[in-house]
């Protein structure tokens, strides 16, 4: 039996008739294709397909598509605002945070709910608010950096970036 | 030079950043049905029957194929021969599509349900009754090799895959051993790891009834690979007649080179119903069927003199393939391990012992090392135990037995003693480096200082070398490879001086849309936004051997760099007739052609459209400017480098963490920085993962007991520190740019780092050993094993 259901997804009101098992992925995935959304597992311990409901980070995978009926959903897709990356998209562009970017979208979404909570976050407050993203590609090192560098452009913070890892083409920087 | 050398951020960040990636399962294609397999439960299970009716009369379904009705099908091929050691060919049992008579792991596929939608599909596929007899299974790779052990197959009824051994001749070896004054010996397992590319693997079949072409989707690192493979050797269809693309792969560490059953079942399906197909894995899927890395089950002994001088290594390993041979697995535990055994050191007597087995488990391949890491373990682990029971200091003890520096064009290359020569290296200054990051004078005092508070700190050490950029083809031929491992790459000028590059190397996080362009754009002197890179399509892309074995840039950046020359070569001839001079005087620099001593050029772009517009041009030349590449490499590349990791362990807990982690890596020459820095944090991550955390589990009947991410402990953001990493260059002698390969080197050094680390922090225990992973649980127990701690 489908069930008709409202969803606000990036601003935009759906309306459509799902089946009660429909997971939330599935719905954003399939019904409106917003493929950004990911599926990297079966025990919701991925965080790919993580978005925003109500503003808050929600892994999408763990939430039928009826339950988010009458709610805002914000997925990767709307972040950026006419082809201009959203702060946290550019931060990581800028600092490498992502490789082959199929954990990315989960894991801008976590920091966006970060970010709105806690403005200057110190690295162990980012480590731990990321903890349910999973990424195999990044070792996390330059995730971190990049939500460092979308607080400083968001808010002025002051979190200092990490200082420590640096590949150059010279020979070894011995200095630093 | 603008780009080479440079950070320069990725042009493909974009569509990653904002959804638009194209991964093989957001594809959909007209009409598309969906796949889900039946799987077996059982490790090891005679199938008696296999019910399809109530399925099949499901609403939605299409069709239910099962091991009958693919009996005629050739299996999936292995890619690469390892001969016994008396000469007998390796057992190589067929791998079929689908089980028909028994299923030999858990997760073996025993039919395919194809529906209208994917939920349909599941449904339905608990419909299929199959009745299983359940046997006896072996697991574990020592057990399968005992007598009386159950079989894997009827082929190997001993379940031996293969022997093989390498290295100076053992008689010389153990009389090494008979005069040594002290001898190291580890006993230990190198767990089974599961890769785990958060992508889960997908496949679209497509048979195209109107023109009779199939198009395979697939999440490959090497779509051409996976072509030949499929038509030559399982379909036997023409190639001509096959597309494969590898769209966006969300991380692959080895898991996605290989030739997997769904990809020829959903080509093979597509044709029999006509319609598209997809299949993806759910992640419980992926832990059973993606292969596995690892399951070494090793005895290793090394040989000093007083004095601390290494005179010998011996080491024999029980290599667990398991339950079918995945298309490269046998090169994995020989070719890729046993000769890398010489490590940084001038040990002059190295002999490797390899039994490989198969077993009711998941086929075991290559991932992210493979075999390199392995016999890094070994080395570095015997190393730092030998330190601690000579009580010499483990640098000292690494330090004298470094293979003096040598660059490869002054100096000769070093030739070891298990079949390889060291392009160039200077081995002492790595780990130099990563010494005075690390403080590690100031680190001991700490360290004194800490314990006598009754705290556990240590320090572990590991300097590695690593055989990258696969691989000069005659020299693979040779060890048993049934592929060529050179790669191609086809540069085409547009005329208006754009450029498209087509190469066989396939980024599936590396960033070669980045890193390639740097190159071309450099050397024809033409901005970056000029270059675009494609790849993952064999339809454009003529040829390539795909990414793996850290060789995209060594070798299919030096196919690029060839066409690249072509392209200058033949602009040489266009730019001296329009310049009226002789070609000789021509010079070509920062995308001019000039004549040399005058200020007269022409530009790429010029010269581009003449090529194109051949109104007034060179008699004879060919319009145009077109050209592909091969590049078969000289030698393998070799990176090395020196990690250090530095470790806390709570005694109430038993629990590691990880403090610092100092990487100092030499990669040859590098293009681009952050790309690098990436690929090294990204590999460290995954080598503390298989020293802290992770590990394949199997019970007594063979069910794998950690299958899911519940379960199987992968390293979270909190569970690692910020990495500090810095880097040498020693130039690869023997390619045009210099460049040794960097997307293993992280996972290779760091694993016994921190083992090491660990054992340094235990040292006041008096052991000498730990089981990797080292959880908290076990290490809890080495401390209160005499009743409270230290
Ligand atoms: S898909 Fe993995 S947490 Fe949702
Ligand atoms: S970038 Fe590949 S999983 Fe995170």
């Amino acid at each position: 039996m489908k069930i008709p259901i409202t969803i606000t997804v990036n601003g935009k009101k759906h309306q459509a008739e799902v089946e009660a098992r429909t997971l939330l992925v599935y719905f954003l995935r399939e019904n409106l294709r917003l493929t950004g959304t990911h599926v990297g597992c079966d025990t919701s311990g991925c965080g790919a397909c993580t978005v925003l409901l109500n503003g808050k980070a929600l892994k999408s995978c763990t939430m039928l598509a009826v339950q988010a009926n009458g709610h805002e959903v914000t997925t990767i897709e709307g972040m950026s605002t006419n082809g201009t990356l959203h702060p946290i998209q550019d931060g990581f562009h800028q600092k490498h945070g992502l490789q082959c970017g199929f954990c990315t979208p989960g894991m801008v979404m976590t920091a966006a709910d970060l970010l709105s909570k806690n403005a200057n976050p110190t690295e162990d407050e980012i480590r731990h608010a990321l903890e349910g993203n999973l990424c195999r590609c990044t070792g996390y090192h330059n995730i971190v950096a990049s939500i460092q560098h979308a607080a400083r452009a968001m808010n002025g913070a002051s979190t200092t970036e990490l200082p420590k890892s640096k590949v150059t083409t010279g020979e070894l920087s011995m200095s630093e | 030079m603008t780009y080479i050398g440079k950070s320069v951020k990725r042009v493909e960040d974009k569509r990653f950043l904002t959804g638009k990636g194209k991964y093989t399962d957001d594809i959909v294609l007209p009409g598309m049905t969906h796949a889900y397999m039946v799987r077996s439960p059982h490790a090891h299970a005679r199938i008696l029957n296999v019910n399809t009716n109530k399925a099949e009369e499901h609403p939605g379904v299409i069709a239910v194929f099962t091991g009958k009705d693919v009996a005629e099908v050739n299996g999936v091929p292995c890619g690469w021969q390892v001969d016994f050691k008396n000469g007998d060919t390796m057992k190589e049992p067929p791998h079929k599509l689908l089980v028909a008579d028994k299923a030999r792991h858990m997760g073996d596929a025993v039919a395919m349900v194809i529906a209208e939608d994917y939920a349909t599909a599941k449904d339905a596929a608990e419909l299929v009754v199959v009745d299983y007899e359940p046997l006896p299974s072996v697991t574990n790779a020592v057990d399968a090799l005992k007598s009386g052990a159950p079989s894997v197959h009827d082929e190997a009824p001993d379940n031996r895959c293969f022997d093989w051994e390498l290295g100076t001749d053992k008689a010389v070896v153990d009389a090494a051993f008979e005069k040594a004054h002290h001898i190291t010996t580890l006993e230990y397992k190198n767990q089974r790891l599961v890769p785990n590319a958060i992508e889960p693997r997908s496949a679209i079949g497509h048979y195209d009834d109107t023109n009779e072409r199939y198009t395979l989707y697939t999440s490959s690192q090497n779509p051409h690979l996976i072509r030949l493979l499929l038509c030559a050797f399982v379909l036997g269809i023409p190639e001509h007649k096959v597309r494969v693309v590898s769209p966006d792969v969300g991380g692959g560490f080895g898991s996605k080179i290989f030739h997997y059953t769904e990809e020829a079942l959903v080509i093979w399906a597509s044709n029999q119903i006509k319609r598209p197909i997809k299949w993806t894995a759910e992640r419980s899927e992926s832990f059973l069927t993606d292969a596995h890395g690892r399951d070494h089950t090793t005895k290793a002994e090394m040989a000093f003199d007083a004095d601390g001088n290494i005179l010998a290594l011996r080491a024999k390993t029980i290599a667990n393939m398991g339950a079918y041979l995945s298309t490269f697995a046998p090169a994995v535990p020989t070719w890729l391990y046993g000769t890398l055994l010489q490590g940084l050191y001038t040990t002059p007597a190295v002999h490797v012992d390899v039994t490989a087995v198969f077993t009711h488990t998941t086929a075991v391949d290559a991932y992210r090392g493979a075999g390199r890491p392995e016999a890094t373990y070994l080395l570095e682990r015997l190393i730092d135990t030998a330190a601690l029971e000579m009580k010499m200091d483990p640098v000292e003890l690494r330090r004298k037995n470094f293979i003096p520096a040598f660059d490869g064009i002054e100096q000769e290359g070093y030739t070891t003693q298990v079949a390889l020569q060291y392009d160039s290296g200077n081995y002492q200054r790595v780990l130099d480096r990563a010494l005075e990051m690390v403080g590690y004078k100031n680190f001991r005092r700490e360290q004194e200082k800490a314990r006598q508070e009754g705290r556990l700190l240590g320090i572990g050490f590991s300097t590695y070398i690593e055989a990258c950029g696969i691989a000069p083809s005659a020299v693979v031929g040779a060890l048993g490879a049934r592929a060529g491992l050179f790669e191609s790459a086809h540069v085409r000028v547009h005329p208006t001086g754009k450029v498209s590059v087509y190469t066989g190397a396939h980024s599936h996080g590396q960033g070669h849309e980045t890193t390639f362009a740097q190159v071309v754009a450099d050397k024809f002197g033409i901005p970056l936004e000029d270059v675009i890179l494609e790849h993952g399509d064999s339809d454009s892309v003529a040829f390539g051997m795909g990414t793996y074995g850290s060789r995209s840039l060594a070798v299919g950046g030096s196919a690029i760099v060839k066409s690249v020359e072509k392209v200058i070569n033949k602009g040489t001839k266009i730019a001296a007739h329009m310049l009226e001079a002789s070609e000789a005087d021509i010079e070509f620099a920062e995308g001019k052609w000039s004549v040399k001593g005058t200020d007269k050029s022409v530009g790429f772009g010029d010269v581009s459209l003449t090529a194109y517009v051949p109104h007034n041009y060179p008699e004879g030349l060919e319009p145009g400017m077109d050209f592909s590449s091969f590049y078969d490499p000289a030698n393998f590349t070799y990176p090395f480098g020196a990690h250090i990791a530095v470790v806390e362990i709570d005694k109430e807990t038993g629990k590691t963490k990880l403090e610092r982690f100092i990487a100092v890596d030499d990669v040859g020459n590098i293009i681009n920085p952050m790309i690098v820095e990436g690929q090294i944090h990204g590999g460290v991550a995954q080598g503390v993962g298989q020293a802290l955390f992770e590990g394949a589990i199997y019970d007594e009947s063979g069910t794998l007991m950690n299958g899911s991410y519940m379960d199987y402990t992968m390293p979270r953001a909190d569970d690692l520190p910020s990495f500090e990493v810095d880097n040498a260059v020693t130039p690869c002698p023997h390619n045009p740019l210099g460049v040794k390969g960097a997307g293993e080197a992280g996972c290779i050094g760091s694993t016994p780092a921190v083992v090491n680390a660990v054992m340094d922090a235990l040292a006041p225990y008096g052991i000498h050993d730990v089981k990797m992973p080292t959880t908290s649980e076990r290490v809890w127990n080495i401390i209160h094993a005499n009743g409270n701690g230290v």
